[in-house]
């Protein structure tokens, strides 16, 4: 089994959000750069895939030369190689038109994306892959197996899951489930030593129009301060909750 | 050309964010000067979608479809907006339509944007604003091309009602096996509970808890104002409460009315997830706690104290007001 592993790389969790250029760009200042953790829950499934049922993990991602740092922490996770689309990830349709162009050439049988960026949070481009390829898809995925060309899924829905039975080639939007927090890997001395001689290739980006652009970005204005009440007089939260701010 | 919703309809009734879809989208019908024709799954009487401005219903009656499927949903959709000459597509943020927007987009050749907060900024060029960076920061997006596909936060329009007689009429669309490659095995839901997606009210809970055996305290005050519950990442990461259960930046976001946050200090990443919330109440023992930063009431005090008799409370204005 192929695997093909997409990864995000996005800002920290822990990041300051601001913007420059009269907030039209990302303020990347002091920003440490991560595997965004839905694609990271993926990438420990297919490392998992590799090491039970030998399969062939490869990982992708669309950046510049600056996101190689977040491939090869993927390497040293255990990935076999990687390949970066060199072009600047402007939106989710151009970023799902490269990876599906690398799909195809490479002939996976499991792509696997995080259902969601953590940075543009659009959760487009798993999907768009799959409607591109044509391949079955299952999104916002907790679980996974694989026995010969069928899979099994389970999906989380609006207040519990669901289990679908479909088959390779597939396309899966990730999220944590599909492994747990504890099973992520850090990677030790000897992967970071490795993942160094793995190979990267860098393939330049097919031709692709953007169908949306960013235009702006704008912080969300300040908040007003807390109304402090006091615990002996629940009343008045009470009160508050029903008159002001009409909740409940 | 109008303006198409797709309008989920479970348990016998549309989905209050369906009633939402219809409000947002005629107000976006009024400015195009057109008009909002909904597509429906299986659904019983549309009436009540002529109350929030739709003005016409295809409804899709199909036994192949009992099940959600999203290849084969996506291709209602698709061809429901070809029919109509649809230049706007708009779906919810449930996770049905999260799943099967972008294969509406793909199949329509349309640029998508999804977590919009508001109408249109405009409509030439198509402008919306959207939440990004999970809440941390908004973002105006234009979508270029001439087909657009929205998906609308949850509460982030509410409900507007606008009656209209709405027309029915039965919808077959042509579907293909390979809409059919994957197939639902088993719906595991767990009844007679408020899910979080769905939950006007959340009450949520955090290691100022002291321990699993003090969640009886947050589930009677959930039950008092009908609300889901929730917890903090450090819960669900030491196994007091499921994992179905976090909210968060990496678990399930909220965009509740009300979020009730007890014994949470209030991580980053755990705000990031929930403050799309419209208001939001903090009860916590330490007063420096950052969550009270982005609170709206806040309460400094003991959960195991204030919580039994908030609830009591809550039970006594409920029943004066009932």
């Amino acid at each position: 089994m192929k695997i093909l592993v997409c990864i995000s790389h996005v800002p920290d969790t822990t990041s300051k959000i601001n913007f420059v250029n009269g907030d039209t760009e990302f303020d990347t200042n002091g920003v440490q750069y991560v595997i965004n953790p839905n694609d990271e829950f993926g990438l420990t499934r297919a490392i998992w895939f590799q090491e039970q049922q030998g399969a062939k993990v490869t990982v992708v991602n669309v950046g510049g030369p600056d996101t190689e740092a977040t491939l090869r922490k993927a390497l040293a996770i255990g990935a076999d190689d990687a390949i970066r689309v060199n072009a600047t990830p402007t939106d989710g349709f151009f970023v799902a038109k490269q990876l599906a162009e690398v799909a195809k050439n490479g002939g996976y049988d499991l792509i696997i994306c995080g259902k969601e960026s953590l940075d543009y949070n659009g959760g487009m481009v798993p999907g768009m892959l799959a409607g591109l390829l044509n391949y079955n898809f299952v999104n916002s995925c907790t679980e996974l197996t694989v026995d010969g060309s069928a899979a099994k899924a389970s999906r989380e829905i609006d207040g519990g899951k669901e289990v679908i039975a479909t088959a390779l080639p597939l396309v899966v939007g990730g999220q944590k489930g599909i492994v747990e927090e504890k099973d992520l890997r850090i990677p030790n001395m000897r992967g970071i030593m490795t993942a160094r001689t793995k190979p990267l290739a860098v393939v330049e980006a097919t031709g692709a129009d953007n169908k949306t652009k960013a235009v702006k970005f704008e912080k969300p204005a300040p908040k007003s301060a807390v109304k402090m009440v006091s615990p002996d007089n629940l009343d008045e939260l009470i009160n508050l909750l029903h008159n002001e701010a009409k909740v409940i | 050309m109008s303006v198409l919703i797709y309008a989920e309809y479970a348990d016998g009734k549309f989905k209050k964010v369906a009633l939402e879809l219809a409000s947002y989208a005629k107000a976006v019908a009024d400015t195009m000067g057109t008009s909002v024709t909904a597509v429906t799954v299986n659904a019983g009487d549309t009436s009540e979608l002529g109350k929030y401005g739709v003005s016409k219903v295809l409804n899709v009656n199909n036994g192949q479809l009992t099940n959600f499927n999203a290849k084969a949903y996506a291709d209602v959709v698709k061809q429901a907006a070809q029919k109509e000459g649809a230049k706007v597509v708009v779906l919810s943020s449930t996770t049905d339509s999260l799943y099967l927007a972008p294969l509406v987009a793909v199949g329509l050749g349309a640029g998508m944007a999804s977590n919009v907060v508001g109408l249109p900024v405009s409509t030439s060029p198509f402008q919306v604003k959207r939440s990004a960076f999970s809440q941390k920061a908004f973002n105006y997006t234009e979508v270029t091309t001439d087909v657009k596909v929205l998906c609308i936060s949850k509460n982030s329009f509410g409900l507007v009602e606008n009656n209209t007689a709405a027309s029915a009429e039965d919808f077959s669309p042509a579907l293909s096996d390979a809409d059919f490659n994957t197939k639902v095995e088993s719906v595991e839901k767990a009844s007679g509970k408020v899910s979080i997606a769905d939950a006007d009210i959340v009450v949520s809970g955090g290691r100022g808890l002291k321990g699993p055996e003090n969640w009886h305290i947050l589930e009677d005050l959930a039950t008092t104002l009908g609300a889901a519950t929730a917890c903090s990442k450090p819960v669900s990461d030491i196994g007091w409460r499921p994992h179905s259960e976090h909210v968060g930046q990496t678990g399930k976001p909220v965009a509740s009315n009300l979020y009730v946050a007890i014994g949470i200090s209030g991580a980053i990443q755990h705000i990031a997830g929930i403050n799309a919330s419209k208001v939001k109440v903090v009860i916590n023992t330490d007063p420096e706690a950052p969550f009270f930063k982005v609170a709206d009431y806040g309460i400094v005090g003991d959960a195991l104290d204030v919580v039994p008799r908030l609830t009591q409370k809550l039970k006594e204005f409920k029943a004066q007001n009932s």
